[in-house]
C-alpha cells in the first residue's frame, strides 16, 4: 500500500511538472473550467434555494382561489359569487379579496395594493392608515409613524399614515406590499362595493375533497378559473428549473464552451505531448503508467475546478446574496426584495453537475493518450 | 516542498472551505427557521399567493394568478417584454413540452 501510494505521489509530481511546463495554457483552461462550474452551480443553488423558500411559504397560500375571466382576461368577481360559493358543501372561510397593482410615478416602481382579510387581526388597518413592505419603506424613505403619499390613478392624492413596516425577513413575499383599508382601497381605484372583488379565496374542510369542490365551482360559475394551492406550488417548482429560459441559455453556452475544450483535448495531442509520451515509453514507462499519469492530470484539473467552483458558488449565493445573478432577477424592476436565502443544496443536482463536467473531461483527456501510448515509441517520436 | 504536497494542500484547502460552508448552512438554519415562520404567518394571514421576486410586470409579480394569455401579453406570438419572463416556464396548456406554470386550462371555454 505504502509502495503504491509513493508511486502515485511520484506520478502526481511528474504530472504537475508536465502541466507547469505549459503553465499559461493549463491555467487558462483551469480558470475557464472553474468559471463554468461556478456559473452552473450558482444557478443550481439559487434555483434550489428559491424553490425551497417558495414551497415553505406558499404551503400556507389559500387552498382555492376563484377568478373571474372575461374574454380571457382576469376580471373582477361579482359580489354574489361569494354567496354562490358558500352554498358548496365543504367550502369554508369564503372571502372576497381585494388586491391590485399600482405604478408609483414618483419612483417608477410597481406596488401591490391589498386589503388585509378580516382574520388578519395583527395586520388590521383603519381608514387613512397603511402597512408597507420593507422595500417600499427603503425606496420612499418612510419610517413607521411617517406618511406615505400616493397619487391615485384618478389623480387624487392620498395621505396615509405608516403604522407598521413589514419585517425584512419576509421581504421575499412582502417587499412591494401596501396594505390599506377597504374604504381607502375602493376610493383609490374608484371601485364601488357592487363592482365586487379581485378574486375569491376559500378553504376546503377536507383536503381530499379539493378536486370535488373545484368541479362544483366550475359547474356553478362557468366563467371562473380555479387555482388551487397545488397549482401555485407547481408554478414555483418550475421557477429556475433546468429547462427554463435563461438557465437553459446559460447551461447551453457553458456546455458548448466546455465541449469545445473537451474536443480540443480529444482531437489530438500536441506534437510536444506526443514526443513526451514517446520518450516516457522509450525510457521504460509502461502504457498503464502513461495512462495513470494522464488520469491524474484530468482528475486533478477536474477536482480543482469542481471544488473551487462549487465553493465559490455557495459563497456567491448564500454569503453574498447572489449579487451577480441579482440583475437578471431584478430585470427592469425598481423594487427588489432584499432577502437572504436559506442555504439549501440539492445534492442530486450537484452530483449531476459533477458527472456532466468531470467525466467527459477526464475521458477526453484519456482517449488520445491511450492511442499514443499503445503506438510504438519510435513512430510516436518521429 | 514537493509539488504533490502543495497540490494536496490546495485541494485540502478547497475541501475545508466546502466543509466550512456546510457548517455555515447548518448553523444558519435556526435564524432562517425563525424568518420562515414569520413569512409563513404573513402568507397565511394575508392569503398571499406569490413571491415578490419580480415586480417589473403584473404577470410576473403574481405568476400563479396571471391569466392564460400571459406569455403572449397583448398579441399572440408577440415577444416576451420583460427579462424575468424568461425565468419561468410557459403555462402547461401551451403544449406538452411546456412546464406547468399556470393553473389548469379551462377547456370548455376553448372554441
Amino acid at each position: 500500500m505504502r509502495r503504491w501510494l509513493s508511486r502515485q505521489a511520484h506520478l502526481i509530481d511528474f504530472t504537475l511538472g508536465a502541466l507547469l511546463r505549459r503553465k499559461g495554457r493549463n491555467l487558462m483552461m483551469l480558470a475557464v473550467y472553474t468559471l463554468i462550474i461556478f456559473m452552473l452551480a450558482s444557478v443550481t443553488f439559487l434555483g434550489s434555494a428559491l424553490r425551497f423558500e417558495a414551497k415553505a411559504a406558499l404551503n400556507y397560500a389559500p387552498e382555492v382561489t376563484v377568478q373571474n375571466l372575461i374574454m380571457g382576461r382576469h376580471a373582477l368577481s361579482p359580489p354574489d359569487w361569494v354567496k354562490k360559493l358558500s352554498r358548496i358543501r365543504g367550502a369554508r372561510n369564503i372571502h372576497g379579496r381585494l388586491w391590485g397593482y399600482f405604478y408609483d410615478q414618483a419612483v417608477g416602481a410597481n406596488y401591490t395594493l391589498m386589503v388585509p382579510p378580516p382574520r388578519a387581526r395583527d395586520l388590521a388597518v383603519n381608514l387613512g392608515e397603511v402597512i408597507i413592505g420593507h422595500a417600499i419603506a427603503d425606496l420612499r424613505k418612510v419610517r413607521q409613524g411617517g406618511y406615505l403619499f400616493l397619487l391615485s390613478p384618478s389623480g387624487k392624492l392620498f395621505k396615509l399614515k405608516v403604522i407598521r413596516i413589514l419585517p425584512e425577513d419576509s421581504a421575499l413575499l412582502s417587499a412591494d406590499l401596501v396594505l390599506i383599508s377597504e374604504t381607502d382601497y375602493r376610493a383609490f381605484f374608484n371601485l364601488t362595493p357592487e363592482d365586487g372583488y379581485t378574486d375569491i379565496a376559500l378553504t376546503v374542510r377536507n383536503s381530499n375533497e379539493i378536486p370535488t369542490v373545484v368541479n362544483k365551482i366550475t359547474r356553478i360559475l362557468p366563467t371562473a378559473r380555479v387555482i388551487t394551492r397545488e397549482d401555485i406550488l407547481r408554478t414555483y417548482e418550475n421557477v429556475f428549473s433546468w429547462r427554463e429560459g435563461i438557465v437553459l441559455a446559460m447551461l447551453a453556452t457553458a456546455l458548448v464552451a466546455f465541449a469545445i475544450f473537451a474536443f480540443d483535448k480529444a482531437s489530438g495531442l500536441s506534437a510536444e505531448e506526443r514526443r513526451e509520451i514517446g520518450i516516457l515509453k522509450a525510457v521504460g514507462w509502461e502504457t498503464s503508467d502513461v495512462i495513470a499519469m494522464k488520469l491524474w492530470e484530468g482528475g486533478l484539473i477536474s477536482a480543482f475546478a469542481f471544488i473551487f467552483g462549487a465553493a465559490a458558488a455557495y459563497a456567491h449565493v448564500f454569503l453574498f446574496d447572489a449579487s451577480l445573478l441579482a440583475p437578471v432577477l431584478k430585470g427592469w424592476a425598481v423594487l427588489y426584495p432584499d432577502f437572504s436565502l436559506t442555504p439549501v443544496v440539492d445534492r442530486l443536482q450537484l452530483i449531476t453537475l459533477a458527472f456532466i463536467t468531470i467525466i467527459p473531461f477526464t475521458i477526453a483527456t484519456l482517449v488520445p493518450v491511450w492511442k499514443a501510448a499503445i503506438t510504438d515509441p519510435d513512430i510516436v517520436m518521429r | 516542498m514537493r509539488r504533490v504536497t502543495v497540490a494536496m494542500l490546495m485541494l485540502g484547502f478547497g475541501l475545508a472551505a466546502l466543509g466550512l460552508e456546510s457548517m455555515h448552512a447548518r448553523f444558519s438554519e435556526a435564524r432562517h427557521d425563525a424568518a420562515r415562520a414569520e413569512t409563513a404567518r404573513l402568507v397565511r394571514d394575508l392569503g398571499l399567493t406569490d413571491l415578490a421576486l419580480f415586480t417589473e410586470a403584473r404577470y410576473v409579480r403574481h405568476i400563479s394568478q396571471a391569466d392564460l394569455f400571459t406569455p403572449f401579453q397583448d398579441a399572440p406570438v408577440s415577444f416576451e417584454h420583460f427579462p424575468s419572463g424568461t425565468l419561468v416556464a410557459p403555462p402547461a396548456h401551451l403544449g406538452r413540452h411546456a412546464g406547468a406554470l399556470s393553473a389548469r386550462p379551462i377547456e370548455r371555454n376553448s372554441p
